[in-house]
């Protein structure tokens, strides 16, 4: 066993790991941050993406000893402290951007690190971007489309992107009502 | 304007259904707040890990446990031998043909092991960790068998067996003939008068459902009850099938689904790992725990599609269609699972598609190989008779020199000709096939593409365009009880829902329909607000456990929202009506002389004289002054069971760009329209489609799971196993007509599967469409670079994506490949 030493969501903890524990296994099995899942053994799918340091992981490719010293964001922390929601958390439900919602924490997070690099990336920039993530259910567009979103207003304006109700009236021309 | 409409627009809430609602679901799902079965510890809790074959037929001739169990924080270990006289058999609900032969099918193999990947023992340790380092200690001695493989060779004399206790590797023989069923013309004859008969071989490979959320369950034991949380789309069938499997009675077992992370038929299963987790609990009187890692997912969890599909088109000289014949090997694997032989059946109803065909036969044969079992996948059966038809229908567009839109349209149902009944016996309920097709082509911009068509082929540009259709039915919304009788199912096809009006105005909705994904939530709340007048947010819908939701047949078949989403209007139209007796008693009226608008029951004609449905939920909670002989309670159950299948559809267009030196294919535009009926949420509906359209592209130009000659599967991990990322796909232009179904109080048809229904042949159409004049005339799905290049070299289909016992790109070679040559590593494809 080893001792680490980390931060998770604003809080440090002390434990001792297995030298082959897995980031996201301590994750989820010591600390109960299971907002953080686990889709695939191979690293393709980033379910399990966090950030540490301040940078998008796949943390079933990083071992829970390479994290001591360091400070973890997971989709659990990941909102403003006092409530509310990170303008990615509030995109994806705008622009319906989740089904089944598992590939959901790691997408967001793979998102907000994409904006880190590119605030205003085009639609094919935000497709490459994002494609260390797997979602089964969306075909990716509203994924798209909320990535944009919220780029737009992390940016602190909606210039050069449609607001939501105007999105979503392109998306389905049939439908007047909007909520 | 008159006081009464003036009270209209003021007072009437605005209409929920149609409405762009955001997902009640979606709070919990953003924020890491979730129930994923894996999430769940409970005190005392125990890990499983299963010991799978790594041969694909093979006796068991010993297994040797000791080392095993002597491991740090192993509590047990168990093999198919200490469960052999309670594990019964995985149940098969679908007896096709009353002669269909099952072979039976054990959680834990015992005596033989028929795929690779089976479970032979299962390790029970204090840890997760624990259970897994002890699977390697189990030692399994085999006599091997030879592997059944290829379904051509297994239907052939003298093929070698499945399963050495059976006869032959058929299960069933399932014959539709239109001639002998009445509805049709005979088909023999069709054939022998017909101007032009087109013969095409299709295959539809292989496919992984590949839901996101790896498959989970805990079962806790309290006493001689026990809890099954489970990672499944039909906690109700799985109670029923448990208690009959393992004799521990129904109402001891309670079964929740709760966050559910996709299934797309992937989780319409009662697993092995289920049966195992819920007999260890028993045995051991320990709550228990198994998740399976991806790898093990896609080895074992059943797979969906495996066809050999042999297709006979008739027609005459000027393009109406005279006939259809379809010979269909459909691939079960090595057992018979929930409803695998119900698949390729689903299918015999469909392949007539929207076309009027005089004469029909549909055969099928069932097959048995040595591989993991086959079962439901995203659109299951018509997905594989959609393709068949619409791939063929271009090929009779090509022989008669007519454009393929053309050739539909002069034999599609007109829109004036529904209610319809198809060749099949089916009765189309409505639609209009034209002016899906007239707004698609819009969408699309057909004509600009056609002209760019034109000009990269007269340049000889290396990178040339085509244009694939596909107008495409499906039946949905499964289904009338009465129907799934006469086709042996082993269940009915209703659903079930109650409403409970709470004291304080608060509306639960309890759906038997389980959602993994699909937004039930918010959907089944708009309704009920629709007709109950009470605000959405006033309504808590509940559902995904037998304790709470009683009865339910679940979700699969595009049925939740036309027979789930039915059972609730239904129901809330009985709380409606207890109501207005309420209601009158309270305003001392008749329940004649009320009207019930926006929530309230007013006395037509005495304006103030009013009272809301959620004042009378807590009139009837006090019950202080209730109409005589009325039982306190508006709260209401409904069943629904349709009389009819629904049939949505749509005109899909696709335009692929294919390099004719690299084989690359990109799509390059995607339209489509679909008709689906009355849209509740046009978010919803639009991500449906989206993300029917990811998988059913992904069938034409990305997923195959392939088995390398010894029966091992080859895309058994992400890595190989090619889900499609955001890069890999194009955007898709979307858009709906609307004609209701007449079956449902909501007038919905279901969209679930259509996008993955319509798709693929479209995709497929497209690639040949832009290389068929190179002398393409068919490329095997997936269009891997590969394939579309040899077949641009070499003629042909394209080939075997791999060869003998090779991994799927070649990255590893085996003693018994090494150094030999084959026509694809020849081409430099391979290695």
């Amino acid at each position: 066993m080893t001792q680490i030493n980390v931060r998770v969501d604003g809080v440090t903890y002390t434990d001792d790991v297995e030298p082959r524990t897995l980031l996201v296994h301590y994750l989820r099995e010591q600390l109960g941050k299971v907002g953080t899942v686990i889709g695939c053994d191979t690293s393709n799918c980033g379910a399990c993406t966090v950030h540490l340091d301040g940078a998008a992981v796949k943390s079933c490719t990083v071992l829970a000893v390479q994290a001591d010293g360091g400070e973890v964001t997971t989709i659990e922390g990941l909102a403003p402290e006092g409530g509310g929601l990170h303008p990615m958390q509030k995109a994806f439900h705008e622009m319906h951007g989740l089904q089944c919602g598992y590939c959901t924490p790691g997408m967001i997070m793979a998102s907000v690190d994409l904006l880190k690099e590119n605030p205003d990336p085009s639609d094919t920039e935000v497709r490459e971007g994002i494609e260390g993530n797997l979602c089964r259910c969306t075909g990716y567009q509203n994924i798209v489309r909320a990535v944009q979103q919220a780029a737009g207003e992390m940016r602190g304006s909606t210039n050069g992107h449609a607001s939501p109700a105007e999105v979503d009236t392109a998306a389905a021309p049939h439908v007047a009502a909007q909520s | 304007m008159t006081a009464v409409e003036d009270r209209a627009t003021t007072e009437a809430p605005e209409r929920e259904v149609g409405k762009a609602r955001r997902r009640k679901e979606d709070a919990r799902l953003i924020t890491g707040r979730t129930t994923w079965t894996d999430n769940m510890v409970l005190p005392g809790m125990l890990h499983l890990a299963v010991v799978r074959s790594p041969v694909a037929h093979g006796k068991i001739t010993s297994i040797d446990v000791s080392a095993a169990q002597q491991a740090p924080g192993v509590i047990a270990v168990l093999t198919g031998r200490d469960v052999a006289d309670e594990q019964g058999s995985i149940p098969c609900a679908w007896p096709v043909t009353p002669d269909m032969v099952n072979p039976g099918h054990p959680s834990i193999a015992a005596d033989e092991v028929n795929h690779v990947g089976e479970a032979v023992a299962v390790i029970v340790a204090r840890s997760k960790a624990a259970a897994q380092d002890a699977v390697e200690l189990v030692d399994v001695d085999y006599d091997l068998l030879p592997a059944v493989l290829d379904m051509e060779e297994a239907v052939a004399e003298g093929a070698q067996l499945t399963h050495d206790h059976l006869d032959s590797n058929r299960s069933f023989h399932f014959v539709f003939d239109g001639g002998e069923a009445g509805t049709g013309t005979d088909t023999d004859e069709a054939f022998s008068s017909a101007e032009v008969v087109v013969s095409r071989r299709f295959v539809q490979q292989r496919l992984i459902p590949a839901f996101m959320e790896p498959r989970s369950v805990v079962v806790q034991p309290q006493g001689d009850n026990y809890t099954m949380w489970s990672s499944t789309q039909v906690p109700h069938i799985l109670r029923i099938m448990l208690a009959m499997v393992t004799g521990v009675p129904e109402h001891k077992l309670r079964v929740v689904a709760p966050d559910v992370g996709g299934g797309f038929g992937g989780k319409l299963q009662v697993t092995p790992e289920e049966v195992i987790s819920l007999l260890v609990a028993r045995r051991l009187g320990k709550p228990v725990k198994w998740t399976e890692t991806r790898s093990e997912s896609l080895m074992t969890a059943h797979h969906g599609r495996d066809q050999i599909q042999y297709i006979d088109i008739a027609a005459d000289r000027e393009g109406n269609v005279k006939g259809l014949r379809c010979r269909i090997l459909a691939d079960m694997g090595a057992y018979l699972r929930l409803v695998s032989p119900g698949v390729p059946v689903l299918g015999a109803f469909m392949f007539n598609g929207i076309y009027k065909f005089p004469a029909y036969r549909f055969e099928c044969d069932g097959v048995f190989t040595n591989k993991v079992p086959t079962d439901a996948y995203r659109g299951a059966g018509r997905p594989e008779a959609t393709f068949a038809v619409e791939r063929i229908m271009d090929e009779l567009a090509v022989e008669l020199g007519m454009d393929p839109l053309e050739l539909r349209r002069k034999n599609w149902i007109g829109a004036e000709e529904f209610p319809f009944t198809s060749v099949a016996g089916m009765t189309y309920d409505s639609g209009d096939y034209e002016a899906a097709t007239q707004q698609a082509l819009e969408l699309f911009g057909y004509d600009e593409l056609r002209a760019e068509q034109q000009r990269r082929r007269e340049s000889n540009d290396p990178v040339q365009l085509g244009i694939g259709v596909s107008t495409f039915t499906e039946m949905c919304g499964l289904a009338p009880s009465r129907v799934l009788g006469s086709l042996s199912y082993g269940a009915g096809g209703w659903e079930h829902a109650s409403i409970r009006m709470l004291p304080t105005g608060k509306v639960e909705v309890v759906s038997g329909a389980t959602p993994h994904g699909q937004g039930h939530e918010t959907a089944w709340s708009q309704l009920v607000a629709d007709r109950l007048g009470v605000p959405f947010e006033d309504i808590e819908v509940l559902h995904g456990d037998t304790s709470v939701s009683p009865r339910g047949l679940d979700t699969y078949g595009s049925r939740s929202l036309v027979v789930g989403g039915a059972a609730v209007v239904n129901a809330a139209e009985k709380v409606v009506a207890k109501a207005r007796r309420v209601a009158a008693h309270l305003l001392e009226a008749s329940e004649d002389d009320l009207d019930f608008s926006g929530g309230k029951f007013a006395v037509r004609g005495t304006p103030g004289s009013e009272v809301s449905i959620q004042e009378i939920a807590l009139a009837t909670f006090a019950a202080h002054n209730f109409p005589e002989g009325m039982e306190p309670s508006i709260d209401a159950d409904a069943t629904f069971d349709p009389e009819n299948f629904s049939f949505p559809h749509g005109t899909h267009l696709c335009a692929m760009e294919v390099d004719t030196e690299t084989g690359m294919v990109k799509i390059r535009k995607y339209a489509c329209v679909d008709d689906v009926g009355t849209i509740v949420n046009p978010l919803i509906v639009e991500g449906q489609i989206h993300g029917g359209l990811a998988q059913g592209i992904a069938q034409a130009l990305f997923e195959e799971a392939v088995y390398d000659a010894d029966g091992n599967l080859t895309t058994g991990s992400f890595v190989d196993y090619l889900v499609p990322s955001a890069a890999d796909l194009p955007h898709f232009d979307t858009g709906n007509t609307v004609h209701e179904a007449p079956g449902n109080p909501i007038g919905a048809k279901g969209v679930g599967e259509a996008g993955t229904i319509a798709s693929t042949p479209a995709v497929v159409n497209a690639a040949l469409d832009a290389v068929r004049h190179l002398g393409v005339r068919d490329i095997r799905m997936p269009l891997t670079p590969e394939r579309v290049w040899r077949a641009l070299q070499d003629g042909g289909d394209g080939g075997d994506r791999a060869t003998a016992g090779t991994n799927a790109y070649g990255g590893a070679q085996t003693e018994t490949t090494a150094g030999v040559s084959t026509p694809q590593s020849a081409l430099g494809g391979d290695r």
